[in-house]
């Protein structure tokens, strides 16, 4: 699905993306009268790069921060630290970590999100048509008439027909899978570069979750977005992503090709994730997920590999050493663990 | 005791009055459950399998009513009982495990206190054994004894979940409905809960009724499959059968959209429309405005039931055998 960008300029070569380092520590019960020493670190010392028109799965359990990077992405949450280098090859390449004001506001049309739960998303009060044209409005653009016209177009594209019986309903009138499409017309119509999915289609059911994903992987192949699909389902990120990453407790332990992942997962998480996943098969008997309870503190938690009190492979190097580096270990993905 | 199979449900008929009209939320359902057996329930939402366990229970809202039907757990009709005699079964035979054990709780009560009030309502034993009941209870759903004296928020998801199956287990009935215990939780945690709620299963013989739209999940746990559609089940038999020769479209259709970790990679089919709307159901067989194989008799007329030994289901153009 991921469409590698043609070279036709230098700059062509660049990602869409390229995150360096990107953090985000929360204050842990802050005070006025005393300076706050303890951080959550949600999300720490994140990198890697989203290439133009790719989809890259953002997988992990829930409390391990893909949501918050997701959301610093976008931009909805300002981190720590770190660059987020965004390049869409018609201007100059820009740090989008530390934007502000009116520079901020041309960036987000460029970067849409669409959230979990379309119960949610949408202002009850609002119609199906003023929700889609916000964007426009808010970026300024066009008529209402040509608004009108892009909305009607947009309901067209993600299957909501004919357009004209949706324009003036409300949220209400509309089933979740509906409502998914009207959030999905409501982040594309600015045509963004890229798009953060969270967890779209987690709340939808089997019947209508297909028909989603395959509309949302259509209009990337279409359109040319590049996704960021953020998921707890591994099955999922495997029809909807190429390369996926797989986040524990705020650090990427692995990241690489989908099939090569779930072919042949190197890290010991990414391996009892995959253990744990149901099989649709009743004759299939899965091996029991080979890990241990116990959780690290995410407040000011110690340097030592994050995975280390449940690791069921780890020694006293892994204890006394920092977090492992994310590297190719004589495989295709880039793997953080001192024994795989 | 014996002659008799565990649970039989005949012709179960229940109705909700709404404001915009009736529904028929579990339509002529009948279904039957052997000792230790697991019966695993699937469908999307609304279907009617949260209403078909809660009808069993008698545990209906104030709406709803039972409008035929006989469910006979051990030769005993739960309908025809008065309110009285139920609140004997309730717990003590059939205990539920219920979707959300975030709101199962009550946050103002140590979780250990609500078991007990459980088991009181059901013994006479004296206190200390009922503390020490709930002891062995925390030891067999894996969760430390230092947390019988918490309250509900200290507790994580999963562990919440592990309280709740301990109260559904602290009278030891002979069947547990479990609706979608673990649908809100990661992967591992729910890998882990449905371990252990397998074991515990066979180690006290107790039957299961699984509630879930998760097909993999299904699979992992039921005996039996039971394929439930705008209140009917349209399609029943056992796991193999169901899984490796579906009849009914709708059991193939929500197969072929479940995607998968493992073996190759094929392709989700997609089925088209949305669920039917439970105040106006299409007429003849329900499935037939989305279904790829409907033929005219499909929209006029109920489908006949194809049986093929103990798996069944209800419909005009069934595949071949």
């Amino acid at each position: 699905m991921a469409a590698a960008a043609q070279p036709t300029s230098p700059n062509e070569d660049r990602p869409l993306l390229q995150v360096e380092g990107l953090r985000k520590h929360f204050p842990a019960g802050s005070s006025r009268f005393r300076r706050n020493e303890r951080f959550i670190h949600a999300v720490d010392d994140v990198n890697f790069t989203l290439g133009r028109g790719e989809s890259l799965g953002l997988v992990g359990e829930s409390g391990c921060g893909k949501t918050t990077t997701g959301k610093m992405l976008v931009r909805l949450i300002d981190p720590s630290d770190g660059h987020v280098i965004f390049d869409d090859g018609t201007g100059e390449p820009t740090d989008i970590a530390t934007l502000r004001g009116r520079p901020l506001k041309e960036f987000r049309k460029h970067a849409q999100m669409i959230f979990q739960d379309p119960y949610e998303s949408m202002n009850p009060r609002r119609t199906i048509f003023d929700t889609i044209a916000e964007p426009l409005q808010v970026q300024d653009i066009g008529t209402l008439v040509d608004r009108l016209d892009r909305v009607m177009e947009m309901l067209a594209l993600v299957g909501l027909t004919p357009p004209r019986t949706f324009l003036f309903r409300y949220p209400h009138e509309l089933s979740g899978g509906q409502r998914q499409r009207v959030a999905i017309a409501r982040a594309l119509i600015v045509e963004p570069s890229f798009v953060v999915a969270d967890e779209p289609t987690s709340m939808l059911d089997v019947s209508v979750r297909t028909g989603v994903m395959q509309l949302m992987a259509d209009l990337a192949d279409g359109l040319g977005i590049g996704y960021l699909y953020i998921t707890h389902d591994l099955a999922v990120a495997r029809y909807m992503c190429s390369r996926i990453a797989v986040m524990y407790l705020g650090k990427i332990v692995e990241i690489g090709d989908t099939e090569e992942i779930l072919r042949s997962p190197q890290h010991p998480y990414t391996q009892a994730l995959l253990s744990a996943v149901p099989v649709p098969d009743p004759t299939v008997a899965r091996e029991p997920v080979k890990i241990k309870g116990g959780v690290t503190t995410l407040i000011n938690p110690p340097a030592q590999c994050r995975f280390y009190p449940r690791c069921p492979i780890a020694d006293d190097y892994c204890e006394t050493n920092d977090h492992p580096p994310l590297e190719h270990k004589g495989q295709e993905q880039e793997v953080a663990c001192y024994k795989a | 005791m014996s002659g008799y199979p565990l649970l039989a449900v005949e012709d179960l008929t229940m109705h909700y009055q709404t404001r915009a009209g009736e529904v028929c939320a579990v339509d002529g359902v009948s279904l039957s459950l052997e000792r230790g057996q697991s019966l695993g329930l699937v469908g999307e939402s609304g279907c009617g399998k949260s209403s078909l366990a809660l009808a069993l229970l008698r545990l209906q809202p104030e709406n709803a009513q039972i409008l035929r039907g006989k469910v006979l757990l051990d030769g005993v009709d739960l309908v025809s009982l008065s309110e009285e005699e139920m609140r004997k079964y309730r717990w003590n035979r059939i205990a539920m495990v219920f979707q959300s054990a975030m709101n199962a709780l009550d946050p103002v009560y140590r979780v250990g206190d609500q078991i007990i009030e459980a088991l009181e309502q059901h013994s006479n034993a004296a206190r200390q054994d009922m503390v020490e009941r709930v002891g062995e209870l925390y030891k067999l759903v894996n969760l430390s004894p230092n947390f019988i004296q918490r309250y509900p928020h200290e507790y994580s998801g999963g562990m919440k979940q592990r309280a709740i199956i301990a109260m559904a287990l602290a009278c030891e009935p002979d069947l547990i409905i479990a609706d979608e215990p673990t649908t809100a939780l990661d992967v591992i945690v729910q890998d882990h809960i449905l371990r252990e709620f397998g074991n515990i299963r066979k180690e006290l013989n107790m039957s299961m009724l699984y509630i879930s739209h998760d097909m993999a999940v299904i699979a992992e746990v039921s005996d039996v499959v039971a394929v439930m559609y705008a209140g009917k089940i349209v399609e029943y038999g056992t796991a193999e059968e169901v899984f490796n020769k579906p009849i009914h479209p709708y059991t193939r259709a929500l197969m072929s959209a479940f995607p998968s970790v493992t073996g190759e990679k094929h392709e989700l089919a997609t089925l088209g429309g949305e669920p039917p709307n439970p105040l106006d159901l299409p007429t003849g067989c329900h499935f037939h405005p989305r279904c790829p194989f409907a033929t005219e008799v499909c929209a006029e007329q109920e489908p006949p039931t194809v049986r093929r030994g103990d798996h069944w289901a209800d419909c005009w153009n069934p595949p071949e055998d």
